[in-house]
């Protein structure tokens, strides 16, 4: 997913939010993994906006994508000059409305904004993890999540949302949790990855990993691999987006100049676009973070995981009432991926609506304004509530 | 919005009526949803719709029913044998391009199967041909020849004889006279594929009585 500093169309901002932290898994209670690896302690950081109500049938879980974090709406000061990624759909009178929802966003096991991930300090060694962090999946990251569910006293939520990486992570909590949300809205997401989309994230890895600030992920202290990472987000920029968004937002437009400078630096607005998208990147995102999520993203399928092979038979244990939404012009995960999850569905009854948002945007529309999008969840949600 | 009771369309009124209360009901090309939402909220069925139109399926999520977005066509195949007790396809047959394998793909994933299409050999389309000698245009198939969805011209004495020829058992039928989207109209029994401007069918497979 992509930063957007886009302000709220309709509706206030939620005003100040504050970052908390949950930690479990102590020692000798880790929390096995699914590699088999017993891990522990877990920090995860999260924020709630809105209140619980007295039935606790208000809380909506939203799932962050790749470079996401538990920000997902509001301020941390009145100094801030951005809001939390998701903004514009979250906040009083806003499509997930925190007049009526509890909302709850955490940071991923893994990453690199107050959750344990391979930048924080391992206890036994007193230094940061690097690669001694250990893999973790999307399963992983549930898993941890519905601990900090649990320690909340939620017994149900009424919704778990979250495109891309998020939507994974909807689908992993339909599959994983049946009972513990009444409806589940899975944005622009996939089941797995295709082959294109594993080699654009290997390519990423790879540019992080060739770059010799890496030192196999021993650069915690020292210069860091900042060249690399700012390449990896580059080539994820341009999954995110597509040919038609390309050419609305950049077309063959020169950046500050008429003619061509005839050497290396750059020429085309979409050059600047992406060198820029990586400096600002880097400047708040840890390399190993990405290695270690992108890999998940990578090893995430369901039909294995759930169903021995078999999306349908995976589907089998779901119970939630489904939302699926894809938009026309992603093609990371396009349409057919989200058809996909939508036939192994219908195969087994459930109760399943979806829509393919006409959109230009790419994989990225599910960030932008799109009144559509946003009545669709508002809808989908004020129903869920009255039943 | 969702707990206001609409106005049926009268032909969506006659489907309605046949549909046993609690019955599990996909609705193909359910537009807006006016009979789903019928069928969910006053009929209490567990209903699902078939949409390709983007806008008309965010109306009906709006309305709170479950519909898919696709090409009805390939969106019945994935559902299980027998997952419906209803299947609807108002409206809709005469825009089919292979109705034999639609009609089967429907009795395969649905009990009884209700079907309804408008008459084309009402007397006043075939006094438009008679008398015009054009390709007959009305408010009911308002339509020019190279411009028309309605590939398929279909008369209540064909559908009957289709259905039977497929093997199929009609179960039950109605002949209707009213305006496309009126609320009101009635039913035709003296000479109706003459004089009813539309008809519903329902069909079963053989040996089964609609009453059961």
């Amino acid at each position: 997913m992509s930063d957007y500093e886009v302000r709220a169309q309709n509706g206030r901002s939620v005003g100040l939010v504050e970052k908390k932290f949950f930690e479990f898994a102590r020692p000798p209670e880790l929390m096995p993994l699914e590699s088999g690896v017993r891990f522990g302690p877990i920090t995860i950081a999260y924020e709630t906006l809105g209140q619980l109500n007295e039935a606790r049938s208000n809380a909506i879980l939203i799932l962050h994508a790749l470079s996401g974090d538990s920000h997902v709406a509001g301020y941390y000061s009145k100094d801030d000059k951005k809001p939390g990624w998701w903004d514009i759909m979250v906040g009083p009178g806003k499509a997930i409305d925190t007049n009526r929802y509890f909302v709850i966003c955490s940071n991923v096991l893994g990453g690199c904004m107050g959750s344990t991930g391979p930048s924080s300090i391992n206890p036994r060694s007193g230094r940061p993890y690097g690669l001694d962090f250990p893999v973790v999946t999307i399963g992983d990251m549930v898993r941890a999540q519905k601990a900090l569910i649990d320690h909340l006293g939620i017994e149900q939520l009424l919704a778990v949302i979250g495109g891309s990486l998020g939507g994974m992570q909807v689908l992993e909590w339909a599959l994983s949790f049946p009972h513990m949300m009444k409806v589940a809205i899975p944005l622009a997401t996939t089941a797995r990855h295709s082959a294109l989309a594993i080699a654009f994230n290997e390519v990423a890895r790879q540019a992080i990993m060739a770059d010799p600030n890496w030192r196999h992920g021993d650069y915690y202290g020292g210069p860091r691999p900042d060249v690399g990472l700012a390449v990896a987000r580059m080539i994820g920029h341009i999954t995110y987006l597509s040919d038609e968004a390309m050419r609305l937002k950049f077309g063959r437009r020169l950046q500050d100049k008429k003619v061509f400078s005839f050497n290396f630096d750059v020429d085309f607005q979409v050059e600047s676009y992406l060198r820029y998208q990586g400096k600002k990147f880097v400047e708040r995102f840890d390399a190993n973070s990405f290695l270690y999520i992108t890999k998940a993203a990578d090893y995430f399928d369901v039909a294995e995981q759930h169903g021995s092979g078999s999306l349908v038979k995976a589907f089998s244990k779901a119970r939630a009432r489904f939302l699926v939404i894809s938009f026309s012009s992603d093609w990371l995960y396009p349409t057919y991926q989200s058809r996909e999850l939508v036939q192994a569905m219908k195969k087994n009854c459930l109760d399943v609506s979806f829509c393919e948002i006409e959109a230009d945007w790419g994989h990225d529309a599910f960030l932008l304004p799109n009144p559509r999008l946003e009545s669709l969840i508002r809808s989908f949600l004020d129903h869920a509530m009255e039943q | 919005m969702s707990n206001q009771p609409h106005e049926l369309r009268y032909d969506l009124e006659v489907i309605a009526s046949w549909i046993e209360p609690g019955s599990r009901v996909i609705d193909l090309g359910c537009g807006k949803g006016e009979l789903l939402w019928h069928l969910k909220n006053i009929k209490k069925c567990i209903a699902t719709g078939i949409e390709q139109d983007e806008d008309e399926v965010a109306i009906c999520i709006q309305k709170g029913l479950s519909v898919l977005q696709g090409d009805l066509n390939k969106e019945v195949l994935d559902y299980p044998d027998g997952a419906f007790d209803y299947v609807v396809l108002s409206q809709t047959l005469q825009q089919v391009y292979r109705p034999v394998g639609l009609i089967r793909e429907l009795m395969r994933i649905g009990k009884r199967v209700i079907v309804s299409f408008p008459n084309f050999s009402h007397w006043s389309i075939r006094l438009q041909v008679m008398f015009t000698g054009y390709a007959p245009k009305n408010k009911l198939l308002p339509y020019d020849w190279f411009d028309t969805p309605n590939i398929r011209v279909i008369t209540i004495n064909d559908f009957r004889k289709f259905a039977r020829d497929l093997g199929y058992r009609v179960l039950r039928e109605a002949a209707i006279n009213t305006n496309h989207q009126a609320h009101f109209g009635r039913i035709v029994r003296i000479f109706p594929n003459l004089r009813a401007t539309y008809g519903i069918f329902m069909i079963g497979k053989k040996g089964e009585s609609w009453w059961l």
